[in-house]
């Protein structure tokens, strides 16, 4: 589904990413797990096209996506919930879920999508009509969701989804994620610092160290490794 | 007891200050002819019982606005209160004033003297220069301080050709919003990876980059002595200059309803979508799909069209253009009407464009003082309603029980 292969991205002269490989699988769900400043939100905004990398390439279902404009990777089926949730404060719940469709002319299916991201988040339904900007972080991050699937993506990306959150909504934001990856058999490409949960919902997982893969296998494999346990699940 | 007498300290220490900041512009006079100095002590005690009372004031407006004068309502309390927006939204009411303001415009000309007809185009004119900066500003949220040069590309596109090929007004109307709209992407181009203060330092150096080679190219645009003898419009005959401006108030009123038709069809469309979304969070409206290049060159564009037109007009109006009249100074003059009007709305871009050129021309005492006037004017609209006069009030869609 989506393969990078030697990717390296700078930030003007600092070199963020010093070639990163990685390969995720249609109906899997990835994590990429590292420390603060490992590369992680970078490997993200890569894949996006945010952040282009100056060399290597990425693959999106055997196309090369390297070097495209973000909003042309839409357009592939590839969307993302970006870090800090990024939804539109002044717009509405409602309008924020139109704004996710921003690219799609089918009403009738749009109209089943949002009853479909309504039923995963009631709350929003509740707050439909109320200013992003007045969610409380929790159900901003279940709104920066929900749009990020109102594009209907085939391949979803995640960046923290759990980064401020209290731990019981932690724990219902990752029950639904596996639920849109079970349900609507979206891939999803997670980026955690919170390595215990995203490790439990994961197939597979990767660790990232300054920038380079430092290890990857299973996520069970993972949660029995010594060294991933004491770095990362702080047992 | 305790408070009364902070607020007096409060009062005496901002007087003072005061007092010895406008001491040396205030109190000292040199009368060179004499060699004498002037002591005037009588201003120094007048700012400093001026100040005293003001900033009592100024903090008691502060300390209400922060604490309300009891509870502050929320927007859906208001309904047992007369609203005028409501009010004007009700059909019955909606038609009839429409109808009288209309009666009233078309009869202006007659009903005032023909000097009048003159300020109230040049105000109409001002308007559209408003209502374009807004698309760009209010819609779009990119801080553009070069619209003056998008005025100028209008006027000169007329003067120019009318100068080497005897062009009417009526072929460079269209031409100057075409040549407006290119100059709009020309200058988009390079500024599309910049935003915020950036932006705005850069469409600046692009406004006065624009004028300098106005000014420079003599061979070409005639250079800072300007284009003169530009012809008025005529109306299948020649008209008299009074004819002439008659028609040009009316030219400009058809603009005025043109562009709030345009500028409302943009807010419901697609790109007035994509604007609000590029507007709110750029990075997320290009996760979101929205081409933000394609975006921010169609915003530039349609924000220039209307000052291309608006140049034409001027070029018309005055009959003489020169790279003088496009200055720093108009570009900051129409983003004063916007903010102060409220930004993103068309009635207050409307009302501000209207104080910004009515006041100074009606009230010609205070002429001096208009740039102290417009200053003080900001920073009290930035403390105590910074949403500007009249506020925009954004259209949304409401679905479900809950229409609150």
């Amino acid at each position: 589904m989506l393969k990078l292969d030697n990717i390296k991205t700078y930030y003007g002269n600092i070199q963020a990413l010093k070639g990163i490989s990685l390969e995720v699988k249609k109906g899997e769900i990835i994590c990429l797990i590292g420390a603060n400043g490992a590369g992680k939100s970078t490997t993200l905004m890569s894949i996006s096209g945010i952040e282009p990398p100056r060399s290597g390439s990425i693959f999106l279902e055997g196309i090369d996506i390297t070097g495209m404009p973000a909003h042309q990777i839409v357009t592939m089926g590839l969307s993302q919930v970006p870090e800090g949730r990024r939804i539109f404060p002044q717009l509405s719940v409602l309008e924020n879920l139109d704004m996710g469709a921003y690219l799609r002319r089918d009403k009738e299916e749009q109209k089943r999508d949002l009853e479909y991201v309504f039923d995963l988040f009631p709350i929003l339904s509740q707050r439909r009509n109320q200013s992003g900007g007045t969610l409380s972080g929790g159900e901003q991050q279940m709104l920066a969701i929900s749009r990020a699937l109102m594009a209907k993506p085939r391949i979803l990306l995640m960046d923290e989804p759990s980064l401020g959150l209290a731990p019981i909504i932690v724990q219902q934001i990752f029950g639904i994620i596996t639920r849109i990856n079970k349900e609507q058999g979206t891939t999803i490409f997670l980026v955690e610092q919170n390595a215990n949960q995203a490790l439990k919902i994961a197939d597979r997982g990767y660790v990232l160290q300054n920038g380079m893969i430092v290890k990857s296998d299973t996520s069970s494999a993972l949660m029995a490794d010594e060294e991933v346990k004491n770095a990362y699940l702080g047992v | 007891m305790n408070k009364i007498i902070q607020e007096i300290k409060k009062s005496v220490l901002s007087a003072l200050w005061l007092m010895i900041l406008t001491f040396p512009i205030m109190v000292i006079k040199v009368n060179s002819y004499e060699g004498v100095v002037l002591w005037r002590w009588k201003n120094l005690m007048w700012i400093g019982i001026g100040t005293f009372f003001l900033s009592w004031l100024w903090r008691f407006l502060l300390d209400r606005k922060e604490n309300g004068p009891g509870e502050s309502k929320p927007d859906a309390d208001r309904d047992g209160k007369f609203s005028l927006r409501k009010a004007l939204g009700e059909r019955k009411v909606k038609i009839p004033t429409l109808a009288v303001l209309a009666i009233l415009v078309l009869a202006f000309p007659f009903m005032v003297k023909f000097y009048q007809v003159g300020i109230m185009t040049s105000a109409l004119m001002f308007v559209i220069l408003g209502l374009g900066l807004n698309i760009v500003i209010g819609y779009g949220g990119l801080l553009h301080l070069g619209y003056a040069a998008f005025y100028a590309m209008g006027a000169y596109t007329y003067g120019l050709m009318y100068l080497y090929w005897g062009l009417p007004f009526w072929a460079a109307l269209p031409l100057g919003a075409v040549s407006g709209a290119v100059f709009g992407i020309v200058i988009g181009v390079p500024v599309l990876r910049l935003r915020g203060d950036y932006l705005a330092i850069v469409t600046l150096a692009f406004g006065e980059i624009s004028r300098l080679l106005l000014e420079n190219m003599s061979g070409f645009t005639k250079g800072p002595e300007g284009i003169a003898q530009i012809p008025r419009p005529g109306f299948f005959v020649k008209l008299s200059l009074q004819g002439a401006t008659t028609y040009l108030f009316y030219i400009c009123i058809v603009l005025v309803l043109f562009a709030i038709f345009v500028i409302r069809r943009l807010e419901d469309s697609r790109i007035g979508r994509a604007l609000e979304a590029m507007k709110e969070d750029d990075i997320a409206a290009q996760s979101m799909g929205i081409d933000l290049a394609k975006t921010k060159l169609i915003t530039f564009a349609l924000g220039a069209v209307w000052a291309g037109m608006v140049g034409v007009v001027l070029a018309a109006k005055t009959t003489y253009i020169n790279p003088g009249s496009f200055t720093l100074m108009e570009s900051v003059m129409i983003l004063v009407a916007v903010v102060l009007g409220g930004t993103g709305s068309i009635p207050g871009v409307i009302l501000g464009a209207f104080l910004v050129t009515l006041i100074p021309e009606y009230f010609r005492a205070l002429a001096d003082y208009r740039m102290l006037m417009f200053g003080v004017a900001l920073v009290v609209m930035s403390i105590f309603r910074p949403q500007g006069i009249i506020p925009r009030v954004r259209k949304r869609y409401l679905v479900g029980e809950d229409k609150s």
